[in-house]
This record gives C-alpha cells, structure tokens and sequence, in this order.
C-alpha cells in the first residue's frame, strides 16, 4: 500500500488543506505506513457481519417541534472573521 | 492548615465553615502561580472568574446551601465550551475562540456551584497521547519533568496530581482520559457512551467522544460523575436513564465478583514492570474477595487499526467546519478557495492534518467499503466479544498503557508508536462500554495504572472494584514532589 504524490494530493484537495512539498512527501510516506498496517483488517471474516455506527442502541432520536429561543445574532457572529450586519461575509463564489 | 484536599474532605470543611472557598481557591491560584512553570498544564487560568465564583459558592454556604461540589475548584480541559472563556483546544485554530454558550456539564458544574480555575491544556483537538500536540506548549509530568503527562488529557491529569487544582474534566475518544490518568497517577474515568452529554464538547470523533471526570480518589469521582451524568435533549445520542448516587457503590470488598484477564491486551511491547505491576493488583483484587480468571478478547489485535480508521473519518467530517468563515483563525486574501484550503494548513497542526487525511482517504470514493465499512463490521465483532465476556464477568483488568510515561519527544516523529500507547484503551470506546483508570504502583518512581472494564452502564461496577483496591493500598496517597 502506497500513496503517491497524485494520490495525496487528491486527498488534500477532497479535505480542503493546502499542503506544503515537504507535507505531501511526508504524508505520503506516513499515511502509506499507517495503512499498511491497517490491511491486517482484511484478514478478519466479516461475511454476515452488519457495520456498528455507534455502541448505544439508540434510534432516530426525535424532539417534539416546539419553539424555544435560541442564541441571538450577536452572540452567533461574535467569533465571525468577517461580518456585515447580521451576516457572515465571504468571498464570491461564482465570478 | 493544608489545604491539599480531595472533593469530599474540602466539601466537609466547607460545610463544616473550617475553610472558606475564597481560601480554598486563592490556595490553588497561588499554587498555579507557583508551579505553573514547570508542568505547563494550563491554557488559561481564570483567576478574577474563579474568587467571584467562590464568593457566591460562600454566600450560599453561609445559608447552608450546599451540594458536593459547592465552592470546589476545578480545572477544565480546553475542549470543552465555557461561555465568555476562551476555548481553544490547544489549536491555531480556535485560539481566540469564545464560545457564545456552555457546554451541559459547564450548566450542571455551574449549578452546582463549583468554581473554575481555568482551562487545561490538551493535544490538538484531543488527537494525541502526550500533549505534545498542542499548538501551545508541551504540558509535563510533575513526576519527571521530563516525561510527557499522557493524553490527550494531559492538562487535566496534571493539574490534579500536581495540586494545581482539586479535580479536573478531560475528554476521552480512545483513551484520552484513562491513559494520562495512569501516566500521572490519579483516577480517571471514561464512562460509558451516552453517559454524559457531549453538547457543547467541540466534536473529534463523535460515536467515540465521552467527557469525563480525573480525581485524586474514586470517591471524587463518584461525587463528579454524578454532577456531570444524565440525559441532554441536545445531544441525541445521550441516554435518557437515571443517574444513581454512584457514591452508593463504594464498598471495600469485592466478595463474589467475578473478574476477567483479558490475555490479549498483554502486547508485544509490553514493560515487565507494568506487568508485574498490575500482577501484584490482580493478588490484591484476589485478597478482597474477587474470583479472577483468564479470558480471551480474540479481536482485540484489531482494535487499533478499527480505531485509527473510524477516528480520522469522523474527525474529517467534524473538521470540515474549520472554514474561515464562521469563527476561528481565517486567512483572507485570497479566492473563496484559496481562503478555505490556506486557513486549514495554517490553522492544523501535523497531526489533526494527517488525520483529517486518513479520514478522509478512507471515505473517498471507491476505498470506503474496503476500510470504512471494513471497520465497523469488525468493530460489531470486538462489541459482540465485549457483551459475550460480560454475561460472565463482572469487570475485566488490564494495565492502562503498555509503558510508564515515555521521554518528551521519544515518539514524536512515530505516529504508529504513539499509536501503540492507547493499545490497552482504544478497545473501550470502540465498545462503548465504561472505563476507569488508578493508581497501581510505581516502576522507578513512574506510575503505572490499572483499568477496569464494565458493560455498558455498569459504572457502580468498576467505581466499586476501584474502591476496594484502593482502600487496600495507598498509591493514590502518593504525591509528586516536583521538581
């Protein structure tokens, strides 16, 4: 198992991280060691065997649609980065 | 007077007016001030917050309202969400954060009148086992300063073996509770999951993640595990089911329980005198009354790599919020694009960067069914093993870690070694089931700590087995002299 340089840069584009030529080589040689080593799960038999998402049997949790107040839009937008009015403001995304 | 004290002994005290919580938490701030330098431990110490709050805690003492907690000084690991204090996580990224609400355990610690001291320091978003993660600094262990403290916990673990604080929460995804616990020789418990509500516990890995309490006793943890506990509306996956008086299960013997060996968590790489250790804690369990026997965890060798696959996944998912836009660190001047992708590699460090890429590698089209899917079937199997032993046992022993703490920057260029430290936990969560971690005795002045393994719910279970070894020995009388 092991990651080229295409394959990792990939990756970083699905998860939206610029990475630097020195990370793209380590990662590459990381990643590939660590997944070598998790190849060992093919190994088990899994036929028959339903996937578990989470340990507590519990199922579509719902809550009644009553209306409760919430956080305001000042304290919502405290942390923004960059803010206009009750708004998040961003960059185009369409030019 | 010394005022070193556990929960139950300063809230006696309290009660009883012999200390103010003035007092108690300007002992702790000055203790901070003193010994803050050697273990960095701490991300923000909240000094002013901490004597309001012990002010009030006094008034409502002076009426004698008081619950177990009141006035008692706390330390919280920085991932958990403190209105109007700073929540960083240890990362580039939220370190400037303020969060606009309280996580359920700051409202249920808030209600109880507890005061808090500050915020510990962690790994980055709680992906590490030693702290030395943080974007910050490297927190160390009070017992050789040159060790690290374990985590992802360390901060927590820290302050309350160094007597910088009474007890702590840390938060604990594959061992990031237990581990440093047994690292710092304290008690700390990763209760079972749902237990505890996560609102407001900023995500890692979410079908993993459970808060927790680190003590100086099991009855401290007792006393915080019932402050903290119980079903939240906002967390859906936390259980709606009563929360005991976990005090009530505190028994000094263990007469007719019987307990299980895994066999399989003595790994490769095991240190003979953590093995030796745990074997003299087996003969004391034995002493009070347990029957213990040998069992076999056949899926446990696949424990690690179901982890560091189900883990990263989850976490690329929950990260993906880190965007620039919303809150947190942003970089601004270029494209919509080019913004998204430059705040997260400025914004991660190494280690939340190589797991949001294993994470995400493992969801890509055409690899999820060969290692996502793969990993959670297995997982079913390891749960299936876990509810199967414990239709005849009780609680299950194993050491905490396979190592006493290792040297600052031993494993850092290793990921798979770092790994390999949270062997012993990572099994727990990926059950689901409760965990806690004591103190069990010393390899050349090192702790070592022991776990003990429930079923799902069985916290009573594995607080009272605690209990009663603790009541026979005195490791967790022990205190570091830092040096």
């Amino acid at each position: 198992m092991k990651l080229t340089r295409e394959e990792v840069l990939h990756i970083a584009r699905l998860a939206r991280i610029a990475l630097t030529e020195a990370e793209i080589t380590r990662m590459s040689e990381q990643l590939s060691d660590l997944l070598e080593h998790f190849e060992v799960l093919q190994k088990v038999n899994t036929d028959d065997v339903p996937p578990t998402a989470q340990s507590v049997n519990l199922e579509s949790v719902m809550r009644g649609e009553d209306i409760k107040p919430s956080l305001s839009p000042n304290d919502v937008l405290a942390n923004a980065p960059r803010r206009e009015g009750d708004y998040f403001r961003v960059k185009p995304v369409l030019e | 007077m010394n005022m070193d004290l556990t929960i139950h002994e300063a809230h006696r005290l309290l009660k009883e007016k012999k200390i103010s919580s003035v007092e108690l938490t300007s002992h702790y701030l000055e203790r901070i001030k003193n010994v803050e330098s050697r273990t960095n431990a701490f991300t923000t110490v909240t000094g002013e917050l901490a004597l309001e709050q012990a002010k009030k805690a006094d008034v409502a003492i002076s009426k004698d309202d008081i619950q177990p907690l009141t006035g008692i000084p706390i330390a919280i690991k920085d991932v958990i969400c403190t209105k109007g204090v700073k929540t960083t996580c240890s990362s580039k990224m939220l370190e400037n954060f303020v969060p606009p609400y309280d996580a359920m355990v700051m409202e249920k610690l808030n209600a109880a009148g507890a005061v808090m001291l500050g915020k510990a320091n962690m790994d980055e978003f709680a992906m590490g086992s030693s702290t030395e993660n943080s974007a910050f600094f490297t927190t160390h262990n009070p017992w050789d300063l040159d060790r690290v403290p374990g985590g992802s916990s360390g901060g927590s673990a820290v302050v309350v073996a160094a007597g910088e604080a009474v007890c702590s929460l840390g938060s604990d995804t594959g061992g990031s509770i237990r581990q440093p616990a047994g690292f710092c020789s304290v008690v700390g418990m990763k209760p079972t999951y749902g237990r505890v509500s996560r609102y407001g516990l900023v995500a890692f890995a979410s079908s993993l993640d459970q808060i927790g309490p680190l003590t100086q006793d099991v009855t401290d943890c007792a006393l915080l595990l019932n402050a903290i506990s119980g079903h939240d509306e906002r967390d859906s996956t936390s259980v709606p089911r009563p929360v005991p008086d976990y005090t009530k299960s505190l028994k000094p013997d263990l007469k007719g329980m019987k307990l299980g060996i895994p066999k399989e968590y003595y790994v490769e790489g095991m240190q003979k005198g953590v093995a030796d250790a745990i074997q003299t804690a087996i003969k004391k369990l034995q002493e009070l009354g347990a029957i213990v026997e040998e069992v076999s965890l056949p899926h446990t060798p696949y424990a690690l790599a179901v982890y560091y696959i189900i883990a990263p996944s989850e976490a690329s998912a929950n990260l993906s919020r880190y965007d620039g836009v919303k809150y947190g660190y942003s970089y601004k001047d270029g494209t919509m694009w080019e913004n998204i992708e430059k705040t997260r590699e400025d914004g991660f460090g190494p280690e939340v960067k190589r797991r949001i890429m294993l994470g995400t590698y493992a969801l890509s089209a055409g690899f999820y069914d060969a290692w996502y899917l793969k990993a959670q079937k297995v997982r079913t199997l390891i749960l299936r093993e876990f509810d199967a032993v414990f239709e005849k046992y009780d609680a299950l022993i194993t050491p905490t870690s396979p190592t006493v703490p290792f040297k600052i920057g031993e494993k850092t260029d290793d990921p798979l070694a770092m790994y390999l430290s949270d062997i012993c936990t990572l099994p727990i969560n990926i059950a689901g089931v409760p965990g806690v971690s004591i103190p069990a005795g010393f390899v050349d002045g090192l702790p070592v700590g022991m776990q003990i393994i429930g079923k799902h719910f069985a916290e009573e279970t594995i607080l009272r087995v605690a209990y009663a070894y603790e009541q026979a020995t005195d490791w967790h009388k022990q205190k570091p002299e830092i040096k």
